[in-house]
């Protein structure tokens, strides 16, 4: 049955056409360039069309994982795919967005046959690792995203591009393999790398001693940690955070897209898979920790972002502003900032993307990503202010776009867990208001002085067409934010409830612990 | 006596068809036949690999246990027959064009093959010896192929005195473990190092380790490795990266576990300690590197590392890995090398890593190819590369040396910068490399299976996992 397998139909149409034009496309004139997009384009938008039955077949008030698939593998491992409230929308996500990435690259025109390859492959990796139920499938995935990526910054990037590839790679590089240790040690612990199994295996929370130093949540903390160093650089949290910037900034277009919208994902992904649900007691004894990290970022990185003078790393500063928001949301795990937080992940989605796709399209124009050298924008190019604008106050978070709910539901939930990581978390609404206007101000509004804009064009119907959907998802989700919600709501409260469970259960065994001590 | 000839028919069978051809070549047409010799050569690797493979389960033991057939010598010999067989067919064409073809080669290939069967059967310290001096010599005399180059002759020289400085703590160390064990037999051995070991039967272990190290190239004792490499032809330096590295490790597993298998701790600290240096030294060592054999060499140093750290776990899930490990990395470095000796330059060599500037303009395929080999090398998932290392760690993990995993991990990251580095030459790279295009179809062939190989074995690793199971379950129990 066709439907059985459905997650794997999604996952493996983008790789399967990526063989095709690897394989069977031969030369570089401008016939097979088109053929190469055409295909690309196709394979992505099967791979969207097969995820709306996804969507349509998906059970929200179940909390289990739906559309399993199971088989054997090698070296102990299965190959285990399936979705749950929480992956479910992560999935759309990319499938909705890479159609819309393939197109941003239209214009392309150096070794187009690759370029498509890389996405397309990317596209696989990354809806893999939504969709992996067994600890290293994921890995497999949530690593080998490395290779396309690195290739489109390396090939396609800008100047400074090699030493961006290599920071990106070796930085994400270093965070995940501290990752497979611990999950080679989860398997050892509990004898399997079925997620489904992990997610209700209690790992031990004794308080253990390494090399005299007490670890207080023992086993649980390590792994924790582990899982945390790599989360925390693919986010990316504050203060590993510096890879993004250059990666962003050298990367072509299509490539900050995915970055921004799908890439960083992963990581908070990562936590609600792993961290909170398979190690609670850890979870909550460095929920501060996290916390705070996350205000200091929210605040740290709006404030860089202020003094950008490059549009694309101003951006790029604001995605670690944003995700903040997201990693406290997380960690304050309660269901509003959780809910929040996922939100916000899929709104930035849409108008992280969107943002650095108004940067391309006045970079294909102009080649620079100065702010310096524009100004005065919506004299001539007023179709392209208006979308402009729409994302810059979706990226403040204006009520009424999607940006809005995100960060109203991870500020709440943060508010609950701790006041004051909330009240200076707040304070970065107004920052990154003052940043994301300033930069509108000085990019689109003003007199168009500037000598070589006089000539400029407004965007081309491809690029409205690139934009529409991006703009009524955010306006959708805006006003109707219970799309999400619903979908995710049940799926999350049960994690909480499991999560609260076993808080519970550590706290009164040390106190029981404290009182016999006593 | 019989029977027992019967158990070692395939080594009797190549070292009779090793002289029979030397008679052929010495009294017939000399160099003229070298070319059919590697054909005829290489098919009757690939048959008494066949036949090896095929032979079915069961273990035999003849003269007396000094020479052991079991599952786990089986799959050593069918990995170092097949590389064996497959670098000879990667030689031809390049030692011809360069008038390098003698009919010794193909016959030194084998005499050095029957000698790594040998090893990796033994069951005798003597044994043991034997097999591993017939592997030497032959290498030794390979290496320095090249009598007028100064370098291959250098290269010969070094590694011939290494070699022997090697033999000679391997001796010491096995008289060193016959006077405190009253025996030479594997069998025997095991019986004296139980419990509370004889403090010379120790020292023992680690001269024969050490001396093992040397043949593995295992830091600290890798000195040789970089030179032998780069000096060498790049067929010997092929055929130095895969067959012996199988064959070493294949005895130094069946040393410590059929005859130190009863003080796992004490040998278990020497395997790490030479494994963490191994993979770090490889590591740091290759990034400066700027001729890319030397830089195989580096690597081929950190791959031993992380193949010792399957053995150090000191399970059967340890052997396992590290023989798993073992066939996917030498499955890689066939591949690699096929590259490496079609690059060439109006017909010269060339090893300089700078030369591959933006390759993948010139040769998409074989760009692309190289790529999956590097990543693959590297251990970036989701090549088979990286179920290699999973498979180590696993093992390490569950014998207790977390920090042994944490370490290779690390020093994987730092390796990854140096394959990447050539990634980054071939794509990234500015002016078009001058390399010539086209090349043989021979190492087209190799060099596309390989890279296929690490991409499709991801669905089930070819089912080298349960043979490599089966093979260690043999060993260790």
């Amino acid at each position: 049955m066709l439907l059985d397998n459905l997650l794997s139909i999604i996952i493996f149409i983008p790789l399967i056409a990526a063989a095709i034009l690897g394989l069977f496309l031969r030369g570089d004139d401008e016939a097979a360039q088109n053929n190469a997009k055409y295909v690309a384009l196709a394979a992505t938008l099967a791979s969207l069309l097969a995820s709306l039955f996804l969507l349509a077949g998906f059970d929200p008030d179940d909390t289990g994982f739906q559309f399993v698939e199971q088989g054997e593998w090698i070296l102990g491992l299965t190959y285990k795919l399936g979705v749950d409230g929480i992956s479910v929308l992560f999935v759309m996500l990319t499938t909705f967005l890479m159609p819309i990435t393939i197109l941003a690259c239209w214009d392309v025109t150096h070794r187009v046959k690759e370029y498509m390859i890389a996405f397309l492959v990317l596209e696989t990796l990354m809806l893999g690792v939504f969709c992996a139920l067994d600890l290293v499938l994921f890995y497999l995935f949530f690593e080998g995203g490395l290779i396309p990526m690195f290739l489109i910054i390396g090939i396609w990037g800008g100047a400074n591009r090699i030493y961006a590839s290599f920071k990106f790679f070796l930085y994400t590089f270093f965070g995940s393999v501290l990752m497979l240790v611990a999950m080679v040690a989860m398997y050892v612990d509990a004898g399997t790398t079925d997620i489904t199994a992990l997610l209700n295996h209690n790992f031990g929370s004794d308080t253990m001693e390494v090399f005299g130093v007490h670890i207080l949540g023992g086993l649980q903390t390590v792994l924790w940690l582990a899982f945390f160093a790599s989360f925390a650089v693919k986010m990316p949290m504050w203060p590993v955070h510096t890879w993004l910037p250059d990666a962003h900034v050298q990367a072509p277009t299509a490539g900050s897209v995915v970055l921004a919208a799908i890439l960083l994902k992963l990581g908070g992904y990562g936590f609600l898979r792993f961290n909170l649900p398979m190690f609670p007691v850890a979870s909550d004894l460095l929920a501060d920790f996290v916390l705070w990290l996350s205000a200091i970022a929210i605040v740290y990185t709006s404030l860089v972002a202020l003094m950008q003078e490059d549009m694309k790393k101003l951006i790029a500063y604001s995605s670690v502003a944003h995700m903040g928001y997201v990693t406290a949301g997380i960690f304050a795990a309660n269901q509003q900032g959780v809910d929040g937080a996922i939100f916000q992940m899929i709104s930035h989605g849409f108008i992280s993307g969107a943002l650095f796709l108004c940067v391309g399209v006045i970079y294909d124009r102009m080649h620079t990503r100065e702010i310096d050298a524009y100004g005065g924008l919506v004299n001539r190019m007023p179709a392209y202010a208006a979308v402009f604008m729409l994302f810059t106050m979706a990226n403040v978070g204006l009520p009424g776009t999607s940006g809005f709910v995100g960060e109203f539901l991870t500020l709440m939930g943060m508010f609950q867990a701790n006041t004051w990581v909330a009240a200076v978390a707040a304070t970065g609404v107004i920052l990154s208001a003052a940043y994301a206007l300033w930069l509108y101000r000085r990019v689109v509004m003003g007199d168009l002085i500037k000598e070589s804009l006089k000539s400029i064009t407004d965007m081309t119907r491809r690029e409205r067409w690139i934009f529409a959907p991006l703009v009524i998802m955010t306006i959708l989700l805006g006003v109707y934010p219970s799309l999400i919600t619903d979908v995710i709501g049940p799926s999350v409260g049960d994690l909480l409830s499991g999560y609260e469970t076993a808080v519970a259960e550590f706290n009164a065994t040390n106190a029981v612990a404290d009182a016999g001590g006593q | 006596m019989s029977a027992d000839l019967s158990i070692i028919l395939p080594e009797i069978f190549l070292s009779i068809f090793a002289m029979v051809m030397l008679l052929v070549g010495a009294y017939g047409g000399k160099d003229k036949l070298a070319s059919l010799f590697v054909w005829i050569t290489a098919a009757v690797l690939v048959a008494v690999g066949a036949w090896i493979g095929f032979q079915g389960a069961g273990t035999a033991r003849a003269f007396g246990g000094m020479f052991i057939d079991d599952g786990f010598a089986r799959f050593a010999k069918v990995t170092i027959l097949l590389s064996a067989a497959a670098v000879l067919l990667m030689s031809e064409g390049y030692m011809a064009r360069r008038d390098l073809l003698r009919f010794e080669y193909p016959l030194l290939v084998v005499l050095a093959a029957v000698g790594m069967m040998v090893m990796v059967s033994a069951g005798d310290l003597i044994a043991l010896y034997m097999g591993l001096e017939l592997q030497s010599l032959s290498l030794y005399v390979v290496a320095a192929l090249r009598r007028d180059s100064v370098k291959s002759t250098e290269a010969g020289l070094k590694y011939f005195v290494l070699g022997a400085l090697s033999s000679g703590l391997l001796l010491y160390g096995a008289s060193l473990v016959y006077g405190f064990a009253g025996t030479t037999l594997f069998a025997g051995i095991i019986e004296a190092a139980q419990g509370e070991t004889p403090i010379g039967l120790l020292f023992g272990l680690a001269f024969i380790a050490a001396g093992l190290a040397f043949k593995i190239s295992a830091a600290p004792f890798h000195m040789w490795t970089p030179d032998v490499y780069e000096g060498s032809p790049t067929p010997v330096t092929a055929f130095f990266a895969t067959a012996p590295k199988v064959a070493a490790m294949g005895l130094f597993a069946r040393v410590v576990h059929d005859a130190f298998g009863g003080v796992v701790s004490d040998w278990q600290q020497i395997l790490a300690v030479l494994s963490v240096a191994s993979m770090f030294l490889g590591a740091i060592a290759a990034i400066g590197q700027t001729n890319i054999k030397r830089l195989m060499a580096y690597s081929s140093i950190a791959h031993m590392g992380y193949a010792l750290m399957g053995l150090a776990s000191g399970t059967a899930q340890g052997v396992e890995s590290m023989l798993i490990y073992m066939a996917i990395y030498v499955t890689m470095n066939i591949g690699t090398f096929a590259f490496i000796l079609s690059m060439q330059k109006d017909g010269a060599p060339v090893v300089e890593i700078s030369a591959l500037s933006l390759y993948s303009k010139r040769e998409p395929m074989k760009a692309l190819a190289m790529l999956v080999l590097l990543f693959s090398l590297a251990g970036v998932p989701p090549l088979v590369g990286f179920f290699g290392k999973y498979a180590v760690l696993l093992a390490a993990v569950d014998a207790g040396l977390v920090w042994l995993a944490v370490l290779g991990v690390i020093a994987s990251v730092i390796g990854a910068f140096y394959y990447l580095r050539i990634v980054y030459l071939m794509y990234f790279g500015a002016e078009e490399s001058e390399l010539d295009k086209g090349g043989s179809g021979i190492l087209w062939g190799f060099l596309v299976a390989s890279a296929a190989a690490m991409v499709l074995g991801v669905v089930n690793l070819f089912g080298v996992e349960g043979a490599a199971a089966a093979a260690a379950a043999t060993l260790v129990n």
